[in-house]
């Protein structure tokens, strides 16, 4: 009796009630149309790179395409100094940003007092807005000649583009990561503490494997902008196809990469032409690249992510 | 029976607040003590200071002595890890890592060094989970995450990773308060096994919980003790209208 009569009470008059039901559903169409439609836009430009770069993958022999020359003019078009320009200033940038951006996350979220913490955070985050153009406009006029001054043939080298990069994702990796430190309940370093551990054996077995979701996703986006990074890298870079081999220096060489090559040559090709979509080609192998990245990444977070959601944390 | 734990005029601050007010106790070897009091009494952070625990709070004081077989844990010279190996805690939420069975009980004897090799390693996880009555619950899974695991066994799982280092003292703030009644009983029975080798002392809001489980009671409010006893003589007979009424009223 006392139930039905809740029952009553609770539900509006029927003209409400329908109102309601309207807008429950305009607000999930609008939901379901944006998710769709951002679905659709990056499958159309998905189509539109294959369909602009395929030509190249069908018209030069693979072997070709992937080979160590790059010299459109000549009509060679082998992508590999390129990749390997990439490649090596990526994991430069990451070599470097990684484990000072992790050490930082941790001083400022565990170590550091609040009050200090409260002062740097958003200063990182501030750091983190600068443009591009501006940090690749110091690494060029500041950071350049001092590498030549240590004694490298030429100041603009992959070295120089990865230090600009690592500084680039610096504040991201930092800022993600030190909330994901934060939101680690304090009852597991309690927890530790309680039974004799130490806090860094606190942080080390206990706090960092709890945000590890958190870490990865930190990296992997600090990553991201690294990769995806055009302008600076172009200005620091010295933009010579070559592949950086031991003998010649490796890591203190100029390089050019994927990115750099697309943006500098795009503006010079007529459209069509077998140059034109082996730029393209360049972008789709860009694509598969950071595509294979997130999905690695998102394996990494899933695994740990699933049990995390179980405890009722994140 | 002698004293493991001796509290000589013992006052806590938290900033300003002073949190407790000359407490002097002294804490039975292999028994167990109740602490009750209202809400905000400064139970829990008594409890804490028991194996300095409030060292991680900053801004926070003490004054007197806490004395852990007769020598001041207080003293500047102690190695507050060390001593929180020997009094460990279990808290008022369960709170396993997010990691496996196995890997949350092994982490106090690895942190410490205790094994050697794996086989002693395993060894000690066992007889830690035997000793928490959860071994037999949980022998064929240890390698499944402890999150997976019910709340009564999360804190029976908690309690197998303090006894894992050995500890004298076992302190539990609440332990139960996050159970249902069947689990309460099951940590309530251990308790009274474990006080043959372990010394415990357990906050609790529940005065059915502190009669028929602890040897000992002791009764705060606004930060001091006012009175400490024998449970059955306190709860039967209590000395302090205060103790009188909170008991009464609580019971009631
Ligand atoms: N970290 C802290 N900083 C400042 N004051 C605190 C802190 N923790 C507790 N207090 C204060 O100290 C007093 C005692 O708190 P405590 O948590 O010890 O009480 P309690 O008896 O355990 O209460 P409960 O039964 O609710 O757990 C309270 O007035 C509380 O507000
Ligand atoms: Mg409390």
């Amino acid at each position: 009796m006392a139930v039905a009569k809740e029952r009553v009470g609770a539900s509006p008059p029927p003209e409400q009630q329908s109102q309601v039901k309207w807008g429950e559903r305009i607000i999930e169409t609008v939901i379901k149309m944006g998710g769709i439609s951002s679905i659709v836009i990056i499958a159309l430009i998905f189509l539109f790179l294959l369909r602009e770069g395929l030509p190249a993958f069908l018209d030069i022999p693979l072997r070709q395409l992937f080979g160590p020359t790059w010299y459109p003019i000549e009509e060679m078009f082998g992508m590999l100094p390129l990749l390997a320009g990439s490649l090596i200033v990526t994991v430069g940038a990451v070599a470097i940003a990684l484990p000072l951006g992790l050490t930082t996350a941790i001083y400022l979220g565990e170590i550091a007092p609040p009050s200090l913490r409260e002062i740097l955070k958003p200063i990182i985050e501030v750091l983190a807005g600068i443009p591009s153009i501006v940090l690749g406009f110091l690494g060029w006029i500041a950071l350049a000649p001092l590498i030549q001054n240590l004694g490298a043939p030429t100041g603009l080298t992959a070295f120089t583009g990865s230090l600009i990069l690592a500084y680039m994702s610096l504040p991201t990796i930092i800022s993600i990561a030190e909330d994901a430190l934060y939101a680690v309940p304090k009852e597991y370093r309690d927890g530790a503490l309680a039974i004799g551990a130490t806090q860094w054996q606190a942080i080390w077995r206990v706090v960092l494997p709890a945000a590890r979701p958190g870490l990865v996703i930190a990296v992997m986006l600090g990553i991201g902008r690294a990769i995806g990074e055009t302008m600076a890298v172009m200005m620091v870079t010295g933009n010579a196809a070559n592949i950086p081999s031991f003998q010649t220096g490796f890591f203190f060489v100029p390089v050019r990469t994927m990115t750099a090559t697309i943006a500098a040559e795009m503006g010079e090709v007529a459209q069509g032409s077998l140059h034109y979509s082996t730029l393209f080609a360049i972008g789709i192998v860009l694509f598969v690249i950071s595509f294979a990245i997130n999905s690695l990444a998102g394996r990494l977070v899933g695994v740990d992510g699933v049990r995390r959601s179980r405890g009722g944390m994140l | 029976m002698s004293n493991k734990i001796e509290v000589r005029d013992f006052d806590f601050y938290y900033g300003d607040f002073q949190a407790l007010k000359g407490l002097n106790l002294d804490i039975r070897a292999n028994a167990i003590t109740a602490l009750i009091g209202p809400s905000g009494c400064g139970k829990s952070t008594f409890l804490r200071c028991l194996n300095r625990m409030n060292d991680t709070i900053r801004g926070t004081r003490a004054e007197g002595e806490v004395r852990f077989d007769g020598a001041n844990i207080y003293a500047p010279d102690v190695d507050v890890v060390e001593l929180r190996q020997q009094i460990g805690m279990v808290f008022q939420r369960p709170n396993p890592f997010p990691q496996s069975i196995y890997d949350n009980v092994a982490f106090g004897p690895r942190v410490v060094g205790m094994a050697k090799r794996s086989d002693e390693l395993d060894h000690i996880v066992a007889e830690s989970l035997q000793g928490a009555a959860l071994w037999d619950e949980v022998k064929h899974r240890l390698r499944d995450p402890a999150l997976e695991l019910n709340p009564g066994q999360q804190q029976r799982l908690c309690i197998a990773r303090t006894i894992a280092v050995k500890p004298e003292v076992i302190l539990m703030d609440e332990p139960c308060s996050a159970l249902d009644p069947v689990a309460t009983l099951s940590v309530e029975d251990l308790m009274r096994r474990l006080s043959e080798q372990y010394t415990i002392v357990i906050v609790t809001h529940n005065m059915q919980q502190a009669a028929r489980a602890s040897d000992y009671t002791g009764f705060f409010w606004l930060g001091e003790l006012v009175e400490f006893n024998a449970t059955e003589s306190l709860f039967s007979a209590p000395k302090m209208p205060l103790t009188e009424a909170y008991i009464t009223g609580r019971r009631g």
